[in-house]
């Protein structure tokens, strides 16, 4: 008897509390649960009593017929239907904040693939299934998938997106207490699936700062400066304009005409839209002659470019928008260009 | 009518009996003969289904992975999804009751298409039969959910063959809806206008709908992703050119609708029962049968609540969520308007009545838990946990399967002429209650506290409740055995039926059990409502015998 009293005790029901959406989450869940016990009650206790005080007395008998009544159906439909208002009211409130993007937050950018999670600290400290986090802070994570569908769950933050290969997406978090939480992959990606799992660490800013301070590591601005001139870009892309594609300085962050008379706002999607697959969206008055870098770059090589390109945008451009680690500290200068063309091109020029 | 049945002794001809041959089955034209014959095909899936949670719920017992390998284990949760979804619910109520009880309800001879009908359990049992070769071939390992690009790209199982199989078996389900949606338009009876009809009928209208309207999307969408797999053709992978989130818009306008066809026919069983087991007419009728439209008309514009967390457009989530709230409210006026059907009601406590009971409660409780789901802050905790997965099995087992049980053992008489053992239906129907609350209801605690789906290992806190779980779904799986053996005992022993045991109303009770071939041996004129239980000779008999016995 005490070994069945000590396993029931033993009954978690609620994970921990560590984020500032936590509180919030797990009271709209117990009120719900509320509803829901109050309804299920309700239901059950009234057939119940039905069943039992109605129940046959003879077999020939056949009770007195209610065709129904207007006013208890208009009851029953108005009042869940406020009800059911109300709770998407305050679940949309929720979401609202969970997906409006912070400003001023940490910005951490978390690579999954079959089946690991990779992450990368603005100042260059990398991680694997792991993720050091600071308390208090805000902290976005931007995510994208080398392979196939993801998703980022850390039970005791409330906290969960999917993450996507071919696009960015963005979660955001206010640890609130120290500690080690489970990180999951929520969304089924292959054999290794319940092996894609680690930890998420929540320390004390000061021990945040120290663990940062180990190991050697490359700010992602500075990485992305070298892949810029080892990969050519600065063939075309020059400091100033006058290049086969357009200059890249002071461009991130800011609105660009393409070629087909729309505008686009020059983002972390953009640029890795364009490194990709650059004839999507091409700058006006340059050619399409850009070739793709689709299967040169990695998903983190690319997030490097981006926070080299963000470190020489428009200064001061509190991107909104989904962006990968970098920018924190902007990279020196824009790379020189490793060599010139001998012959400025000619009319031939093109998109970033 | 009910003198006619009194002399059962004398050999009668009917369905059963009009042909002993193999052949007279399969190629009958009988929609009787062909709801038992889907009632056997999806009996064997279920059973084959029902294995593969039992192989999941034993390896969930320890939190290692030590029963079977990763890879074994997703196919184990893939095929159990695969088969339980597309080869027993979505065919279950439709395919087995609908079939045997559309044209008797509605005083026709047969459903519109008697040829169409056979067809359509040809094509399940090609489409069922190819997935068995899926299984034997190795299974496959995506998640019935499919999601590429795993599925089009990376995973190494059988996606193509099994994705053949559910195109085809998809056809079977439209003609189903078609048969239906035809029969229910031009065969009723004399008399028989649109408010007369049984609920069970309006019940399946709305099914068809969503049967023909919403299959042939989950069909494109899986010769998509076979282009996808076989020809390279970029449409959902990304590395193609594609986009992963298109193909989760177009599973889920399918499968979302199909969830209704799987509990609003139930539904309809239950408005049955509960009129039948209480002797009153269904309260608010009117609000019952056009909450079954509602649902279906709106069920097909709130697919994205399944994406909240896929880097859908948040407004385009507001709206789903809205909408999600909107089918919300017919579901919750069904249960209002049932439970006030047994008010002042005559009720008989028989195990059909015991799984509409049982239905009430846990279909609010898998409604209630929906709410949850669908509000949008709530669900970016719960989505793709167990919390999901407890869930939608209060809505398809609690929902769906207990109202089909229930169905099964209402109109077990009328299908076999033959009374199952009442004491050992109400024995299993508590065992399936209890069983299936100690199996789903830890889910929900275990899904809150963090535990994805479709884990084959899982951290240690976790094991407490999931030794619940396993617990439950062993006494489950007893409860869902026993009618299998008292059904069929009763087949050689059970007391003979009569026309109409229960003194029910409804057409079907109308005409001998089991039933002849042509139905009805006269043509039924309809003068009254659906639920009139003073016209009802076995329950005026049986107050004459009890008025002389009293006199």
């Amino acid at each position: 008897m005490t070994l069945l009293t000590s396993f029931f005790l033993q009954l978690p029901f609620m994970p921990e509390q560590a984020s500032s959406f936590a509180q919030e989450v797990d009271l709209f869940y117990l009120a719900l649960w509320g509803l829901t016990v109050f309804f299920t009650i309700g239901v059950a206790l009234a057939a119940g009593i039905f069943m039992i005080k109605y129940r046959r007395k003879r077999a020939g008998e056949i009770p007195e017929q209610v065709e129904g009544a207007m006013l208890l159906e208009i009851t029953w439909t108005v009042l869940p239907f406020i009800m059911a208002l109300g709770i998407f009211a305050w679940g949309a409130k929720l979401y609202y904040q969970m997906y409006t993007e912070p400003k001023d937050a940490l910005e951490i950018f978390v690579t999954g693939k079959q089946w690991m999670w990779r992450a990368q600290h603005p100042d260059g400290q990398r991680e694997i299934n792991e993720l050091h986090v600071p308390l208090g802070r805000r902290v976005k994570l931007t995510m994208t998938s080398e392979d196939v569908l993801h998703a980022y769950f850390i039970p005791a933050f409330r906290t969960k997106a999917d993450v996507v290969p071919g696009r960015y997406t963005t979660t955001w978090f206010v640890p609130t207490k120290v500690g080690t939480y489970h990180l999951f992959c929520a969304e089924y990606c292959g054999t290794q699936h319940s092996g894609m799992i680690g930890k998420v660490i929540v320390q004390e800013p000061s021990d945040y700062q120290a663990w940062l301070g180990g190991g050697t590591k490359e700010p992602p601005a500075a990485a992305g400066q070298k892949l810029f001139a080892s990969l050519a870009c600065n063939t075309c892309h020059y400091e100033k304009s006058g290049g086969r594609g357009p200059t890249l300085v002071g461009v991130y962050g800011t609105d660009v005409k393409l070629d087909n008379g729309t505008t686009v706002k020059v983002d972390d999607a953009y640029i890795r839209e364009s490194i990709l697959n650059p004839m999507a969206k091409v700058v006006a008055t340059y050619q399409p002659v850009m070739p793709t870098f689709q299967g040169q770059v990695s998903e983190e090589q690319i997030a490097n470019l981006i926070a080299y390109i963000r470190s020489i945008g428009k200064q001061d451009g509190d991107g909104g928008t989904a962006a990968p680690a970098a920018a924190a500290q902007p990279a020196a200068k824009p790379a020189a260009p490793a060599a010139k063309p001998a012959t400025p091109p000619q009319s031939g020029a093109k998109q970033n | 009518m009910a003198t006619e049945v009194m002399q059962s002794a004398e050999p009668r001809t009917n369905y059963l009996n009009a042909g002993h041959t193999v052949k007279s089955w399969l190629l009958t034209l009988d929609h009787k003969r062909i709801g038992l014959l889907y009632l056997f095909s999806i009996s064997a899936f279920f059973f084959i289904g029902g294995i593969y949670a039992t192989l999941i719920r034993l390896e969930l017992v320890t939190p290692q992975g030590d029963l079977m390998t990763a890879e074994t284990y997703n196919k184990v949760f893939t095929m159990h999804g695969v088969i339980m979804i597309f080869f027993f619910l979505i065919p279950s109520i439709p395919a087995v009751l609908g079939n045997f009880l559309l044209p008797l309800m509605l005083g026709a001879k047969d459903v519109a298409f008697p040829r169409l009908n056979l067809l359509s359990w040809y094509v399940f049992i090609v489409g069922g039969g190819m997935f068995m070769l899926t299984m034997i071939n190795g299974g496959i390992d995506t998640g019935w959910t499919f999601y590429p690009p795993y599925s089009s790209i990376y995973s190494n199982t059988q996606v193509t063959l099994a994705g053949v199989s559910i195109f085809i078996t998809g056809f079977s389900s439209i003609l189903t809806g078609l048969n239906f949606m035809v029969t229910i338009h031009t065969m009723r009876a004399p008399g028989m206008t649109w408010f007369r009809l049984p609920l069970f009928v309006w019940a399946h209208y709305a099914t068809s709908l969503i049967q023909i309207l919403g299959t042939p999307v989950v069909a494109i969408t899986v010769l998509a992703l076979g282009f996808e797999r076989t020809l390279q053709i970029g449409i959902f992978d990304p590395k193609l050119g594609g986009d992963p989130v298109l193909f989760q818009h177009m599973f889920w306008f399918y499968s979302h609708p199909a969830v209704y066809i799987m509990i609003i026919p139930s539904m309809g069983v239950v408005s049955e029962l509960i009129a039948n087991m209480t002797r009153k007419r269904v309260f608010g009728y009117h609000f019952v049968a056009f909450s079954s439209l509602a649902i279906a008309v709106f069920g097909f514009l709130v697919w994205g609540h399944h994406m909240f967390t896929s880097s859908q457009s948040m407004y385009a989530g507001l709206v789903f969520s809205l909408i999600t709230y909107a089918v919300a409210i017919p579901s919750a006026i069904k249960t209002f308007n049932w439970t006030a059907t047994i008010y002042k009601g005559s009720v008989s406590f028989d195990t059909p009545m015991i799984y509409a009971l049982a239905f009430l409660g846990l279909f609010t409780i898998g409604g209630m838990t929906g709410l949850f789901l669908a509000a949008m802050g709530l669900d970016v905790h719960l989505h793709d946990t167990y919390f999901v997965v407890a869930h939608f099995h209060y809505v398809m087992v609690g929902g769906a399967i207990i109202g089909y049980l229930g169905g099964l053992h209402f109109w077990w008489p009328k299908i076999t002429g033959k009374m199952y053992p009442e004491i050992w239906g109400r024995i299993s129907a508590a065992i399936v209650f209890l069983g299936f609350n100690l199996t789903f209801f830890p889910q929900f605690v275990v899904g809150y506290l963090g535990m994805p789906r479709r884990y084959h290992s899982y951290v240690p806190e976790f094991q407490v409740l999931h030794i619940l779980s396993s617990a439950g779904a062993s006494i489950l799986a007893l409860g869902f055995l026993m009618p299998v053996f008292y059904f069929a005992w009763s087949i050689k022993y059970g007391k003979p039926a009569g026309a109409n045991p229960w003194g029910a109303v409804g057409l079907e009770w109308q005409t001998p059990s089991p039933p002849p071939t042509e139905n009805f041996t006269y043509q039924p004129v309809i003068t009254t409502e659906a639920y009139e239980f003073e016209h009802v000779e076995e329950i005026k008999n049986a107050g004459k015998a009890e008025a002389l016995q009293t006199a």
